[in-house]
């Protein structure tokens, strides 16, 4: 198990310098990070902009930008990815991508993870009872609920659950909920626990949001897979032993319904992604979502390139998470 | 919209091209009839087909019908709740907001069906050549979907066209939103082909001496065409959404234009002031996308009741 | 034993009640095509220690009245009638008090073992769980049990197996676990589902003599349900007939098997091929096929298929009636069928070609010239980690050295259980797959290695007829299509080509009217039929038939066998014949080759194979399969393997059969290192009879006592 981790982790390196050239290339091509500096008025000095190509490192070519990117060789000691330096930003000689990816993912994760245990504990136990009580009203009501917040703009969902959270707020007079921001503007002279109650209260409505995204895809598919194992030849004898219903459906149809849900929630993670951004937008956190709007409207390559690093990394430990989960619950499966 | 109704979609085997054949084939379509039947027999899925074709004749003969378009017009009186003269309101600029619905599905359903036919088409063709020829060609094919996978869809898309700023246009969106989507579609119709080419039928074709043309035409297509229309139409939502998730990062379709997501972006802020603004577009495209997935899943089940397909 | 159940104790109702007891019972079943009435009234009662079987087709209700027993319906199914299990009564039991008898009182055996264990449970935890739902003992107490029933059931080191997840073991082993579960309980009734039908053969043999050792260590009653009336015949006391959801013959399984007093009985009885039957004798097939379970039935349900019906079966449903005191059927006319054989009752019907063919006639099949020829065939598949380097880990050895000659107008049959490379081999022959060494020809011709458009004009000599008549037809082409796609290929179809598709429509008994159907419309029968015409398109001269029937139920494969058999006579067609039914190689083949794990073990003429087979294997092989005769399967002496077939990637040295071989077990140990270290080749005993064995002994796997079989 162990070796094929190790295996698995060096696997995905060639995954990820492709995925690498792939973005850095797309990026290239879709702007030029000191357009705004071009068209400025009054016109800025010719000098001051060969500067900011040569701090940028856009005077070398493409390929030669790439390596120094990834390496740092022959750059200023800022650049350079195997190095930990994730480059130079448009924002200044002073602006350290790397120190404000670390501080945002910080903000990002304590939504992401509230989100998607929630997520995953709410679908779990929809699906069992949705396929438990097949073609019943609770069936179709969490079905109509899972296809509505499925359809449904993330963007649009976040602000209809904001609106109703200021809604609540201007009926009863006092902050219940915290619609802007993963934090108060002004935290100083807080204690501990009233710091803890802020940052929970500030949680509340973008969790719910983020949640209701994934819950809608996992729910359903835990609802198909369950059904599936309920007519399985097993979970018949396991009946057929004289097992009491609940330990035939906990240790005999859940245990295994469970197993292709690990692939799923695997392949959805890049979705949550998709999901932070928006939500991040509606609610005006200063997360990595809003980092990467951030990085994109002003041009920020070398930005971009870390942050773009960062999601495919999260993105594969997730799938490989998934699969040694599922080397974990299914037997029949054996990595050496 | 004929492309979702299952009689016409689905290609009949036609190895009758050939040649003439003399033998009556009115009843040939015993197989579309089969699935027509059972997607009938769906009562979500033809609620949700007449709704959504309600939806197209709205947006795209109500144009024609209605006075007002998507533009600011000088006689509109702005920032008006809804009356018999603007059922939907007037923006703060002078907009019909009915002419802007009508417009923004347009738009949003002429990005989200150039998407699922273009990807549809290149997903496809990918799929089945790496799921036929398997071995080092699969190999070097899939890596490359699991490359583009590993970028998130709205990510990848937003860090193109957030560049291409001020002349975005509908069919650019398009492009751009199928460059990248393509891959699921290539990943289930792989699946399809992997599993088909094992199938008896396949290998009794190629003991008649049948070359590999004739069988991925007349065997493999044919039979992988169920699961890949189902994908396609899931792929149609979740085009909508993600044209409506661009324009509300502000990198799609741009003004003057008008897209459904454009409208939630401009109403932002208007929930409680204006609710006319805010509510009637993201309701149009929670409709789409609910009766396409109601679609889509009746699809499923008329085409195969146990082929089961990950939404993202 | 203590027991903590509350179902009543057997001890205080009377000795001779019956221990399940099945009055009147109906199942419907809703789905959305309407009510499926699969059962409709049956009534059958179960004594102590008793064995019934109960045989029919599928679709007969069989499966569903077992499952009703233990109310493990669907929640969707109404059930009435009464059932009694030990004088408790089931139907109308809310699911949690059925947990007190079910796996305590009546325990259950599915068909298929690879789906019935719990992927994720090792085997000891799925039984001990099955004796604490019933008795309060401790975890040690209930592992040692387990350890004690795996024994029972014939599992070697039980202490180690215990803790085997279910994937680790083979599909008998793992039935053996099923009916170790079954029997965990000491239950009073063992209801078996077609326990060994997913099986091969021989480990078939291995576990239905676990299910008797089972019934031994339990005193359980059993319930045998199987299509097979070679097993009924073997095992039970008594069977009880059905069909479409009824009970249409009844009694001592002697009674019934020698004298059936109901047209269906005698039908599948005559349609049964047997391996005791004289060579070539034609089988009786029943026209027709059973109704499907949601058709509304009135009347006889089977008169639409019975020689015999007359107005009054088709309004007026029989009643089962008792012919003696142990004998029962339900027929308007079971008093004509005394003494009746299943071919003049079925007369008309043996031979539905314009030209019948006196049944029994001795066909004077000359041996012509060798059409087909492999030398020396070698297959081994690679075996590839996954992921980015798919490397090479390991080689199936699928197929080793095997050498055939098909000779025209002969059946050479191609004998194995599943996994010993016979259908590679055939595949291989057609080349299909290419092989890793060795050489085919076909007339002289070198097939190895040509290019797919250079074989294309010889594809029109040999065609291919496929195992599962549901895989092997396009679901999105006619079935005209199908037929006409290989003249297509062949550019024959403009010329005549819809004429000659009707014409092979005619041919193999289809309407050529139902052309323009999808394959979904047409019965499996039918199906296998569509894919003979297909194969007969180009009029090839070699037919490679890879277990054409052996999807079919017995009344419908009758029909295919004869088809297959007039058709060889009309066209001088040249069969080879894969298959793992030694009854059916019996009726069609002429020379039989066995094969095990890769290698061909004996080859032999039909008749001197099932006289005097010398390897041992063949020797188990024929001495395994059930005969539809009760007295004749309790006087057999029958050679029960041991073990499974080894893994092909890691073959043992020398002979490959040695690790299961019986003879090999009372050699002295110098003769044991020869099989170890020296592989044994085809030794020729003369008259085509060549054994790969290095101590074979001829002996009839049969028994001598009995002379061939004639129909009753």
């Amino acid at each position: 198990m162990l070796a094929y981790t190790v295996r698995r982790l060096l696997g995905t390196i060639p995954l990820l310098l492709a995925a690498s050239i792939l973005t850095f290339l797309l990026i290239d091509l879709s702007g030029d990070p000191l357009a705004d500096l071009r068209v400025q008025q009054p016109p800025v000095p010719e000098e001051v902009i060969k500067a900011e190509e040569a701090r940028l490192y856009l005077d070398r070519s493409l390929p030669e930008r790439y390596v120094l990117w990834l390496t740092g060789i022959g750059g200023n000691g800022d650049i350079g990815l195997l190095r930990g330096k994730f480059g130079p930003s448009v924002q200044g000689a002073d602006y350290d991508i790397g120190h404000a990816l670390a501080e945002r993912l910080g903000t990002t994760l304590r939504l992401v993870s509230a989100a998607l245990l929630l997520a995953l504990g709410l679908a779990i136990l929809s699906g069992v009872i949705s396929a438990l009580r097949q073609y019943s009203m609770v069936d179709y009501t969490l079905t109509l609920i899972g296809f509505l917040a499925l359809a449904m703009p993330t963007f649009w969902l976040g602000a209809l659950i904001k609106e109703a959270g200021v809604w609540v707020n201007q009926q009863t007079g006092y902050t219940i909920f915290y619609t802007v921001g993963a934090t108060s503007a002004d935290t100083r002279g807080f204690t501990t626990a009233q710091l803890l109650a802020d940052h929970l209260g500030h949680l509340v409505l973008p969790t719910l949001t983020l949640m209701l995204t994934g819950y809608a895809a996992w729910s359903r598919y835990q609802r198909t897979s369950m059904l599936e194992v309920l007519n399985s030849d097993y979970v018949r004898l396991a009946r057929a032993k004289g097992l009491p219903n609940r330990v035939v459906l906990r240790r005999h149809a859940l245990r295994t319904a469970l197993i292709p849900l690990t692939t799923v929630v695997a392949v959805t993670v890049a979705g949550t992604v998709d999901g932070v951004i928006l939500i991040e937008t509606v609610f005006q956190w200063r997360g990595l979502g809003d980092f990467f709007v951030e990085a994109i409207k002003r041009n920020d390559s070398y930005a971009l390139m870390g942050w773009l690093m960062l999601s495919g990394t999260a993105v594969i430990i997730a799938n490989l998470i998934a699969d040694l989960l599922y080397g974990v619950l299914d037997p029949r499966i054996r990595y050496e | 919209m004929s492309d979702l109704h299952p009689p016409a979609s689905t290609p009949a085997p036609s190895a009758s091209a050939a040649s003439p054949d003399p033998v009556d084939r009115s009843a040939e379509h015993g197989q579309l009839r089969m699935v027509a039947t059972r997607f009938l027999r769906h009562r979500m899925a033809m609620a949700s087909l007449t709704v959504l074709v309600l939806t197209v004749l709205f947006a795209f003969l109500g144009p024609l019908l209605w006075p007002w378009d998507h533009t600011v017009h000088r006689e509109i009186l702005p920032n008006q709740p809804p009356s018999w003269a603007h059922p939907f309101g007037t923006t703060n600029a002078g907009h019909d907001v009915l002419g802007q619905l009508m417009r923004g599905t347009q738009q949003t359903l002429k990005v989200a069906l150039t998407v699922s036919v273009l990807a549809t088409a290149f997903g496809a063709l990918w799929g089945a050549v790496a799921g036929y020829y398997r071995g080092w060609i699969d190999a070097v094919m899939m890596r490359i979907v699991d490359v583009l996978m590993v970028v998130p869809l709205l990510v990848a898309v937003a860090a193109i066209s957030g560049n291409v700023r001020g002349g975005t246009t509908w069919w650019a969106v398009a492009l751009i939103i199928a460059l990248f989507s393509w891959t699921t579609i290539a990943r289930v119709v792989r699946g399809v082909v992997l599993s088909l080419r094992e199938q008896e039928f396949v290998e009794a074709a190629r003991a008649a001496g049948a070359s590999d043309a004739r069988i991925v035409l007349h065997h493999l297509l044919p039979n992988a065409a169920g699961p890949t229309i189902v994908a396609a139409t899931l792929l149609i939502a979740t085009s909508i959404l993600l044209e409506a998730s661009m324009s509300f990062l502000g990198f799609g379709i741009q003004a003057p234009d008008i897209s459904l997501g454009l409208m939630i972006d401009n109403a932002r802020t208007a929930a409680f002031t204006r609710p006319w603004l805010f509510y009637p577009p993201g309701l149009f495209i929670v409709m789409i996308c609910l009766t396409i997935n109601f679609i889509g899943d009746g699809l499923r089940d008329a085409l195969d009741p146990r082929q089961t397909i990950t939404r993202r | 034993m203590t027991s903590t159940n509350h179902a009543p104790n057997p001890a205080t109702a009377a000795a001779d009640a019956p221990v399940l007891s099945v009055t009147d019972l109906h199942v419907r079943i809703p789905t959305s095509e309407g009510d499926v009435h699969a059962v409709r009234g049956i009534s059958y009662h179960l004594r102590r220690g008793e064995a019934l079987g109960i045989v029919g087709e599928s679709g007969s209700g069989k499966s569903v009245s077992a499952l009703a027993v233990l109310g493990l319906l669907p929640r969707t199914a109404r059930v009435s009638g009464s059932i009694q299990v030990a004088g408790y009564e089931v139907v109308g039991r809310k699911d949690a008090e059925l947990t007190r008898i079910r796996g305590a009182r009546v325990a259950m055996v599915f068909q298929d073992p690879l789906t019935s264990l719990n992927p994720v449970h090792p085997i000891g935890t799925q039984i001990t769980e099955a004796i604490h739902a019933h008795r309060d003992v401790s975890r040690a107490a209930a592992r040692e049990r387990a350890v004690e029933l795996l024994r029972t059931v014939g599992i070697p080191q039980p202490e180690q197996r215990i803790d085997a997840y279910p994937h680790e073991l083979s599909g008998g082993m793992r039935q053996r676990v099923v009916l170790a579960i079954a029997m965990a309980n000491d239950p009073d009734v063992i209801i078996a589902d077609e326990p060994t039908t997913a099986l091969d053969v021989t480990v078939q043999a291995q576990v239905l003599d676990a299910l008797q050792a089972a019934r031994r260590a339990t005193g359980a009653a059993l319930v045998l349900i199987t299509h097979d009336l070679g097993i009924a015949a073997g095992h039970v006391d008594r069977v009880a007939v059905m069909y479409a959801g009824r009970i249409v013959e009844t009694g001592s399984v002697d009674e019934v098997f020698s004298s059936p007093q109901m047209p269906y009985t005698l039908g599948l009885l005559g349609s049964q091929p047997r391996m005791d039957a004289a060579p070539h004798s034609r089988l009786v097939p029943i026209p027709g096929a059973p109704p499907s379970p949601d058709h509304q039935l009135s009347g006889c349900a089977f008169a639409p298929r019975c020689p015999l019906a007359k107005p009054v079966c088709r309004t007026s449903t029989p009643q089962l009636t008792a012919v003696s005191d142990t004998h029962a059927a339900a027929c308007h006319f079971a008093d004509q069928l005394a003494g009746i054989r299943p071919e003049e009752l079925f007369a008309s019907n043996t031979a539905p070609s314009a030209n019948p063919l006196p049944e029994a006639v001795e066909r004077t099949r000359s041996r012509g010239e060798p059409v087909l020829v492999a030398e020396g065939l070698v297959k081994h598949f690679p075996v590839r980690s996954k992921g980015l380097i798919r490397r090479r880990s390991g080689e199936i050895h699928a197929v080793c050295d095997v050498s055939l000659t098909l000779h025209a107008h002969q059946t050479l049959a191609l004998v194995g259980e599943s996994g010993c490379g016979k259908s590679t081999t055939a595949r291989m022959l057609l080349n299909l797959i290419p092989p890793t060494r060795g050489r085919v020809s076909y007339r002289g011709q070198t097939l190895t290695g040509l290019s797919s458009s250079r074989m294309r004009p010889l594809r029109r000599s040999m065609q291919i007829v496929f195992q599962d008549p549901f895989a092997s037809l396009d679901p999105r082409m006619t079935v005209f299509d199908a037929v006409a796609e290989p003249l297509r290929v062949h550019g024959q179809f403009r010329n005549g080509g819809a004429e000659r598709v009707r014409e092979l429509f005619r041919l193999v008994g289809l309407d050529p009217a139902h052309g323009n159907r999808y394959p979904h419309e047409f019965s499996g029968g039918q199906r296998q039929r569509v894919g003979i015409a297909r194969a007969l398109a180009l009029e090839p001269e070699v037919l490679v038939l890879d277990e054409p029937v052996s999807a079919l139920d017995v009344s419908v494969q009758a029909g295919v066998i004869n088809l297959l058999e007039e058709l060889q006579e009309r066209l001088g067609l040249s069969y080879l014949f894969v298959s793992h039914d030694l009854a059916v190689v019996r009726h069609l083949a002429d020379q039989v080759a066995v094969m095990y794990l890769g290698r061909i073990v004996e080859t032999a003429p039909v008749e001197r194979l099932f006289t005097a087979a010398a390897h041992p294997y063949t020797q188990a092989l024929i001495s395994a399969v059930p005969i539809p005769d009760p007295r004749r399967e309790r006087a057999r002496q029958r050679i029960v393997l041991r073990g499974d077939v080894p893994s092909p990637m890691h073959p043992p040295s020398g002979c490959r059969f040695r690790t299961r071989c019986p003879v090999f077990a009372r050699l002295t140990e110098a003769e044991q290192a020869r099989c170890a270290t020296e592989v044994p080749t085809l030794a020729d005993h003369g008259n085509d009879h060549a054994v790969a064995c290095h101590y074979a002994v001829p002996r009839s796997p049969l028994g001598d006592a009995f002379p061939p079989h004639r129909t009753p």
